[in-house]
C-alpha cells in the first residue's frame, strides 16, 4: 500500500528505485554461471531451462501484467521453433540472423492477433486464445510437406555460433547461448515494465475502462505488449529448434502452453523472476521424474497445480513476499 | 444429392447431441457461478469407465450402466466440490482456471494409471446396433437413441428451469446473486444442486459417447476442447444456447469431414473463432 501511494506521489522516483539492481539480483545472475563449473554435464538441462525461462518470461508480460490469460502461447513458441528450423533446412544454418527472423514471424502473427485480443475478454479471450493454438497445431500437422507432420522437422544443422562455437553434445556453447540471449531479453523486459509503459499495464490489468480515461489507450497497449510478447516466445522456440536442431509438433502443443502457465505461476506472475525460478523448479523435477512414465508425470504436474493455488496463491516468490513482509 | 446431405445432417445432429449432454452442464455452471470448470470433461470421463467397468467387469445391462455413471459424476463432483472447488468461488478465473487443469491432470494420470492408455472396448446390447433405413437413408440405431436421450435431457431441463420452485430460484441466482440472496433464496445449495447435476450429466455424456468416440485417459483434454467451444459459442448459462452451438457444431464438424477431409479439425475452430469474433458473449449469452 505505502509504495502504491509513493507511486502515486512521485512516479519517476518510484520507477527509477525500482529499476535499481538488487544484490539478490546481482546473485542470481552470477549463479546462473554455476552450471558450467558444478554440473557441466547436464548442460543440455542448463540451456532447456533458460529457453524454458524465456517463454515463461514472455507469458508473464501478457499475463502477470497486462492481465491477458492466453491458453495458446504454444502459438509463438512453435511459430518461432518451426521459422528457425525451416531457415536452417533450406540452407542458411546462421544461428544469429535465424534469430531475427523467427521472431519477426512469431511478432507479425502476433501483431495480426493482438486485434482480436485487445477487443475480448474473460472467457471469450481464453477460448480465443486456445483456438489459435489448436488452429495452428493442426496447420502444422496437416502441412506434412512442409513441416514433416507429426514426425517433426528433419535435417536441422545449425553453424557455428558467430562462425567460431560449435553446437557440441555436452551443450556448452548451447547454455551459454541460451544464457545470453536470456539476459539479454530479461534487461530489455525488466526496463520495459519498469518504465511508464509498464506502469500503464499493470493500471490495464486493473481496470482497463479507467485507464483510457487517464491518458493511456488500454486497446493498443494491450496489442503491444501482446506482439512483444509473441516476438519473446519466438526467440525462445527459435533457441530451442536451434539447440536441439529437431523441431516437433510438441512446440505448439496445448500441452506445451499448459506447462508454461503452471511454471509461471508456480514461481509468482507479475513478478520478472517468478518464470525464471518456476523454470528451473519445474524443470529440475520433470528430470529427475523422467524416466517414469510421462503418463505419471502428468498427476504430479495436476497435483503441483493445485496446491500452488491452493496454499501458494501469488505463486513461491509472491509466498516469501508475504512471509517477509509479515515478519 | 439430397440422401447424402440428410445421412450428413443425422450424423451431424447426433454428434451435437452428444457434444450438448457433455457441455450443458458446464454452460449452466460456467453461467451461474462463473466458475471456470475445465475438469468438465474429467467427470465425463468418469461416467465413461464407470460404464466401461460395469458392463465389462461386472456384467450389468448398458442401459442400467448409464444412471451409474450419473451418480458416479454426480458423488464426484460433490466431493471436490466440497474440498477444493468452494475455496475458489471469489477467486479469480486464472486460479480456476488452473485448479482444474490440475485435477484434469490428475485424473488423465489416475486414468492411465489403472486403464492403462488403451482404447477401452463397449459392447452396446443388439438392440441399439444396426441401423434403419428410411425413404433411402440409413439413420444408425444408436444415433436415433442419442438423439432420442438428448432431446429428453433437454425437455426435463426446460421443464425444470422453467416451471419448478427450484428452476425459479436458479434463474434468479444467474440473474442477480446478490438480490436473490437479499429475497432469502439459498444461492450457495442451489449452486451446490446445479453443480452436481451439472457434473453428473457431463458423466451420462461420457457413458454414452464411448460407442460414437471411444474412451481413453486422452478423453478429458480432447473432449474440454470442443466442450469449451460449445460453452462459449453458446454463450453462458444459455441451454438453448448451448443446444443451438452443440448441433451448429456438430453438423459443421461432420460435413467438414465428409466434404473437405483436408480441412479436418479446421472447420470447428474457424467457425469457434469467427463467431466469437462476431458475438463474443456467444450465441444466446446474457452478458
Amino acid at each position: 500500500m505505502t509504495s502504491a501511494v509513493q507511486a502515486a506521489a512521485d512516479p519517476r522516483r518510484h520507477l527509477a528505485a525500482q529499476r535499481r539492481w538488487r544484490r539478490s539480483e546481482v546473485a542470481f545472475w552470477l549463479a546462473t554461471l554455476l552450471p558450467f563449473l558444478l554440473v557441466p554435464s547436464h548442460l543440455q538441462l542448463a540451456s532447456q531451462i533458460a529457453i524454458t525461462a524465456l517463454f515463461a518470461v514472455s507469458l508473464d508480460l501478457i499475463l502477470g501484467y497486462a492481465g491477458i490469460v492466453s491458453l495458446g502461447h504454444a502459438a509463438f513458441f512453435g511459430l518461432g521453433a518451426y521459422a528457425a528450423g525451416l531457415l536452417s533446412k533450406s540452407g542458411w544454418g546462421e544461428p544469429l540472423s535465424g534469430l531475427v527472423v523467427a521472431p519477426a514471424v512469431a511478432g507479425l502473427v502476433g501483431y495480426a492477433t493482438s486485434f482480436v485480443i485487445a477487443r475480448t475478454r474473460h472467457l471469450a479471450l481464453i477460448m480465443i486464445t486456445l483456438g489459435l493454438g489448436l488452429l495452428l497445431h493442426e496447420a502444422a500437422n496437416r502441412a506434412h510437406w512442409l513441416t514433416g507432420g507429426a514426425d517433426g522437422l528433419q535435417g536441422v544443422r545449425m553453424w557455428p555460433l558467430l562462425g567460431h562455437f560449435k553446437f557440441d553434445l555436452y551443450g556448452y556453447t548451447a547454455y551459454g547461448y541460451s544464457l545470453v540471449v536470456l539476459f539479454s531479453i530479461f534487461l530489455v523486459t525488466r526496463r520495459l515494465i519498469h518504465s511508464p509503459f509498464g506502469l500503464s499495464l499493470r493500471g490495464i490489468r486493473e481496470n482497463p475502462i479507467r485507464m483510457p480515461a487517464i491518458g493511456a489507450p488500454s486497446r493498443s497497449h494491450l496489442r503491444t505488449a501482446y506482439t512483444i510478447s509473441a516476438v519473446i516466445a519466438g526467440i525462445a522456440g527459435a533457441l530451442l529448434a536451434q539447440t536441439t536442431e529437431t523441431v516437433s509438433l510438441g512446440t505448439l502443443d496445448f500441452q506445451r502452453s499448459a506447462e508454461v502457465l503452471v511454471i509461471l505461476i508456480l514461481g509468482g506472475t507479475g513478478r520478472l523472476y517468478g518464470g525464471l525460478i518456476g523454470a528451473i523448479i519445474f524443470m529440475v523435477a520433470r528430470d529427475q521424474f523422467s524416466g517414469i512414465n510421462p503418463q505419471y508425470w502428468y498427476f504430479w504436474i495436476g497435483a503441483l497445480l493445485v496446491s500452488v493455488v491452493m496454499f501458494l496463491p501469488n505463486g513461491i516468490l509472491g509466498g516469501l513476499a508475504s512471509r517477509r513482509d509479515e515478519s | 444429392m439430397l440422401v447424402p446431405i440428410l445421412g450428413v445432417l443425422f450424423d451431424g445432429f447426433a454428434y451435437g447431441m452428444l457434444l450438448f449432454l457433455l457441455s450443458v452442464g458446464l454452460s449452466v455452471t460456467l453461467g451461474m457461478m462463473n466458475f471456470v470448470n475445465l475438469a468438465h470433461c474429467s467427470f465425463a470421463m468418469l461416467g465413461g469407465y464407470v460404464t466401461v467397468t460395469l458392463t465389462q467387469r461386472f456384467g450389468w445391462p448398458f442401459l442400467a450402466a448409464l444412471p451409474a455413471a450419473f451418480l458416479a459424476a454426480v458423488m464426484a463432483s460433490v466431493v471436490l466440490e466440497r474440498t477444493l472447488y468452494r475455496r475458489l468461488y471469489r477467486g479469480s478465473a486464472l486460479d480456476q482456471c488452473l485448479l482444474t487443469i490440475g485435477v484434469v491432470f490428475i485424473s488423465v494420470a489416475v486414468a492411465a494409471y489403472v486403464y492403462g492408455t488403451v482404447q477401452q472396448p463397449i459392447h452396446t446390447p443388439p438392440y441399439l446396433r444396426g441401423s434403419v433405413t428410411f425413404m433411402g437413408v440409413t439413420f444408425g440405431v444408436y444415433r436415433l437413441f442419442l438423439i432420442g436421450v438428448g432431446l429428453l435431457i433437454t425437455g426435463i431441463l426446460v421443464a425444470a428451469l422453467e416451471y419448478t420452485r427450484f428452476g425459479v430460484q436458479v434463474r434468479a441466482a444467474v440473474d442477480n446473486q446478490r438480490m436473490a440472496r437479499g429475497l432469502g433464496i439459498d444461492v450457495d445449495g442451489a449452486f451446490a444442486v446445479t453443480f452436481a447435476l451439472g457434473s453428473g450429466l457431463a458423466g451420462l455424456g461420457g457413458a454414452l459417447a464411448i460407442e460414437m468416440v471411444g474412451l481413453d485417459p486422452a478423453f478429458a483434454f480432447t473432449y474440454l476442447v470442443y466442450v469449451l467451444i460449445v460453452v462459449s459459442v453458446g454463450g453462458l448459462g444459455s441451454i438453448g444456447g448451448s443446444l443451438a452451438a452443440a448441433l451448429l457444431l456438430g453438423v459443421s464438424d461432420v460435413a467438414g469431414k465428409y466434404y473437405v477431409p483436408e480441412l479436418g479439425a479446421f472447420l470447428i475452430y474457424l467457425v469457434m473463432v469467427a463467431l466469437l469474433m462476431w458475438r463474443p458473449a456467444g450465441l444466446l449469452g446474457r452478458r
